[in-house]
């Protein structure tokens, strides 16, 4: 056992930090304050990161990936996180980029990945519906072979950033008539061709962040079906792998509670500074030890994901690691107290121009919007039902 | 970054758990510490034929040369089988004190082959962890003081014991059979032994020179650690038998891990595991390489003891009726990480601790 990194890992995450530093210092400074230009930030940001081979090291090496250990993954996720730099937009560097280097034809790969890997096209998920969430595989919307096409009709929901998004990528059944994962396919579908219509939801927080779209009569060309008619619950399954690696967050915890400690350290109370009262400070030392605890975990499941496939215990880094972004989360909440109150000015944009901080207006809906952590990826209660069967064998 | 085990830490670990699973079951483990010593002479002698009980001392002092690394992997296994032989109390803990006061010391050989058993004598009435306080007392060759919990010293052949001498925090060994010491032995609620011990007057000697306080502390640091491993290994079993016991176990004519409100809990344990899992190989690891501090013991207690508690507490309810029998393991596990939770801090006072430093960092970071 070792704690230290190796001279190898530490010269890397030298490299590593030196084109980080090439992502724009106002880019970062907005993401690190919870106000981001959407999407050219996002946009932006990637594209520093794709020229510098950092998008998608974990794709197959003859896609633009770099062959990395689990841990050089690892660090560039947490130097991310410390430089403030956005992370990747999921939808095309985690989920479709890999299933189409995996599943795709040649003629698809090579017609989308180099573009899905430097956000020529930005990527949606059509995966959700209304009466299926969880039960993700009991999805009605349908995709009907009509010659060289399919045409599609249904509705999708939880579309993350959709409103930005040039194509999507949709699950479909094909077959009706056998077991609800034997009947499905996966398209993809350029959210130009009519029939196609996005509506926005408001969150809780009050931004606008996911979509229902729409599909009424939609023709897509047959040879955009990813890999084989009805085997789009393989392609689902692998996609939804992905995504729960990474989905800890641990540093990006790490900078929030940073940021909170230095906070509560600024903020006043009868008795001298919140970070004074040994209830508070007890507060924040036990989420740095749960913090501590997750990490070493994760950097336990990381050495041990070195076949690439994922490990079920990735699991339990998305149940814990979303219970501390959420705890992260109302930590800060509780530093802002009533200046959290205010939120916007009065025609509802921007925020207060009061003299409550700017970060403390913004909390409460940073604090709101965290409750998705534990709902999406599989909600938490998934993700233990994985446990059971994956780990415990109950 | 590696907190795997070796191959050869992987064999060790294997040869532990073999001797000791053969011996060790619920009825054996009641039998065994019903008795008057508590733990089994023939265990100890198999565990120091195979070099277990010389693993942590130096060849030169007739051991094996090992580390941390390998202690923890040792005492996982005890906490596994809830083996009682006193491993770490009568022989790591006296010896890393003495090897740390007085190397070279001649009783180190007779510890690390099992047949001289120690005992560290330091707790007296009223403390609680951290520990400052220490009114026994050494004058011309004599130590006077009331230790009261010590460890399995109603066994032991020769106690370490701390005293002040003038200024100094000093470590002296005492003859356990010595006139002017008075034993008075006891049985813990986990089945385990200790003795609470008047010297009056005993002939003492005392082990090197200077203040012992950073020894004293240095050997806290190890044992805290040491003990977080044996609770992991405690924890694995309390999961492993609430498992089986779901799988098992039939009510309205189904096993009960048909039942989600039993089965999401199950998952919530194996999280709690392995977070103390994390916590204690992280500990370990910072241990073997010269890292491990105050603040690094107070994280492994905090975290394993916060594990322990809902862990233990959920493998009884889990359970029901059959977790709360003596006949059953899983009440002597919960029995026994409470003990450890108890011995060196609990997770509150761990807390307190870590809340007193939160200023000494601005983002909390492993290395």
């Amino acid at each position: 056992m070792q704690l230290e990194f190796s001279p190898e890992e530490q010269a890397f995450r030298a490299e590593i930090q030196a084109v980080l530093a090439k992502v724009p210092q106002d880019l970062r400074d907005r993401h690190a304050a919870g106000k981001m230009k959407m999407p050219d930030d996002i946009i932006n940001s990637c594209r520093v990161l794709n020229e510098h081979g950092l998008a998608i090291p974990h794709w197959p090496v003859e896609w633009g990936g770099k062959d990395w250990t689990p841990i050089q993954h690892h660090i560039l996720k947490e130097e991310m996180a410390l430089a403030h730099v956005p992370e990747l937009l999921a939808f095309n560097h985690s989920m479709i980029g890999p299933v189409i280097a995996q599943f795709g034809s040649q003629e698809i790969k090579e017609r989308f990945l180099a573009k899905t890997a430097n956000l020529d096209i930005w990527w949606c998920q059509g995966f959700s519906e209304p009466e299926a969430g969880s039960d993700l595989a009991s999805l009605k919307t349908k995709a009907v072979r009509d010659g060289d096409e399919y045409v599609i009709n249904g509705q999708k929901t939880w579309t993350t950033l959709g409103q930005y998004a040039d194509w999507i990528f949709v699950l479909a059944r094909t077959n009706p008539d056998v077991k609800k994962q034997a009947g499905i396919s996966m398209f993809l579908v350029d959210l130009k061709t009519p029939g196609i219509e996005m509506r926005p939801i408001q969150l809780i927080d009050g931004g606008f962040e996911v979509n229902e779209v729409f599909f009424e009569n939609v023709r897509v060309p047959a040879d955009l079906m990813v890999g084989e008619e009805n085997s789009g619950w393989t392609q689902a399954k692998f996609l939804l792998g992905n995504e729960r690696v990474g989905i800890a967050r641990v540093a990006e915890t790490k900078v929030k509670l940073a940021k909170a400690k230095k906070l509560a350290g600024e903020t006043k109370i009868d008795t001298g500074t919140l970070l004074d009262d040994p209830q508070f400070a007890g507060r924040i030392a036990a989420l740095e030890n749960d913090l501590l605890a997750l990490e070493v975990t994760q950097l336990r499941v990381v050495a041990s994901s070195a076949d690439g496939k994922p490990n079920p215990a990735s699991s339990l880094l998305k149940l814990r690691g979303s219970q501390l972004q959420q705890e992260a989360t109302e930590l800060l909440a509780d530093i802002a107290g009533p200046d959290s109150l205010p939120s916007s000015g009065i025609d509802g944009s921007g925020i207060a121009d009061i003299d409550s901080a700017e970060w403390a207006q913004r909390s409460v809906p940073q604090y709101l919007n965290y409750r998705k952590v534990s709902i999406y990826g599989g909600s938490n209660e998934v993700q233990r039902q994985i446990i059971d069967k994956a780990v415990l064998g109950l | 970054m590696d907190f795997e085990y070796s191959e050869e830490q992987v064999m060790l670990r294997d040869t532990v758990r073999d001797v000791l699973t053969k011996t060790y079951d619920v009825e054996t483990i009641r039998k065994v510490t019903d008795s008057e010593l508590g733990w089994n002479r023939d265990v100890w002698k198999s565990l120091a034929e195979i070099g277990i009980l010389g693993l942590s001392f130096s060849e030169e002092d007739g051991g094996a040369g090992a580390g941390p690394v390998e202690v923890a992997a040792v005492l996982t296994e005890f906490g596994r089988a809830l083996a009682p032989e006193p491993y770490l109390d009568s022989v790591v803990v006296p010896g890393a004190l003495i090897a740390a006061a007085a190397p070279g010391h001649e009783l180190l050989s007779a510890l690390a082959s099992g047949e001289t058993l120690g005992a560290f004598a330091h707790h007296e009435a009223g403390d609680r962890w951290p520990m400052s306080a220490v009114a026994g007392t050494f004058a011309d060759g004599k130590l006077t003081g009331t230790k009261t919990l010590v460890p399995h010293g109603d066994c032991a052949d020769q106690l370490v014991v701390s005293a002040r001498e003038g200024d100094e925090i000093g470590l002296y060994l005492v003859d356990a059979s010595a006139a002017g010491v008075t034993r008075t032995a006891y049985r813990t609620h986990d089945r385990r032994r200790g003795a609470q011990i008047v010297f009056d007057g005993a002939p003492a000697v005392r082990l090197g020179s200077g203040d012992a306080s950073s020894i004293i502390a240095d050997v806290e640091v190890t044992t805290q650690i040491a003990q977080c491993a044996e609770a992991v290994g405690a924890l694995e079993r309390c999961l492993e038998l609430t498992t089986e016991y779901l799988k098992t176990r039939k009510q309205f004519g189904v096993t009960l891990s048909t039942f989600q409100t039993l089965t999401q809990r199950a998952a919530d344990m194996f999280m709690w595991l392995e977070l103390a899992r994390s916590m204690s190989l992280y500990a370990t690891t910072a241990l073997s390489e010269g890292l491990a501090d105050a603040t690094i013991a107070s994280r492994v207690k905090l975290q394993v003891g916060k594990s322990a508690r809902i862990v233990g507490q959920e493998a009884i309810q889990l359970h029901g009726g059959i977790g709360m029998t003596a006949e059953y393991p899983v009440g002597h596990y919960v029995s026994r990480l409470t003990a450890i939770g108890h011995t060196l801090g609990n997770p509150d006072a761990h807390l307190a601790a870590l809340s007193r430093k939160v200023n000494d960092w601005d983002m909390v970071s492993i290395a």
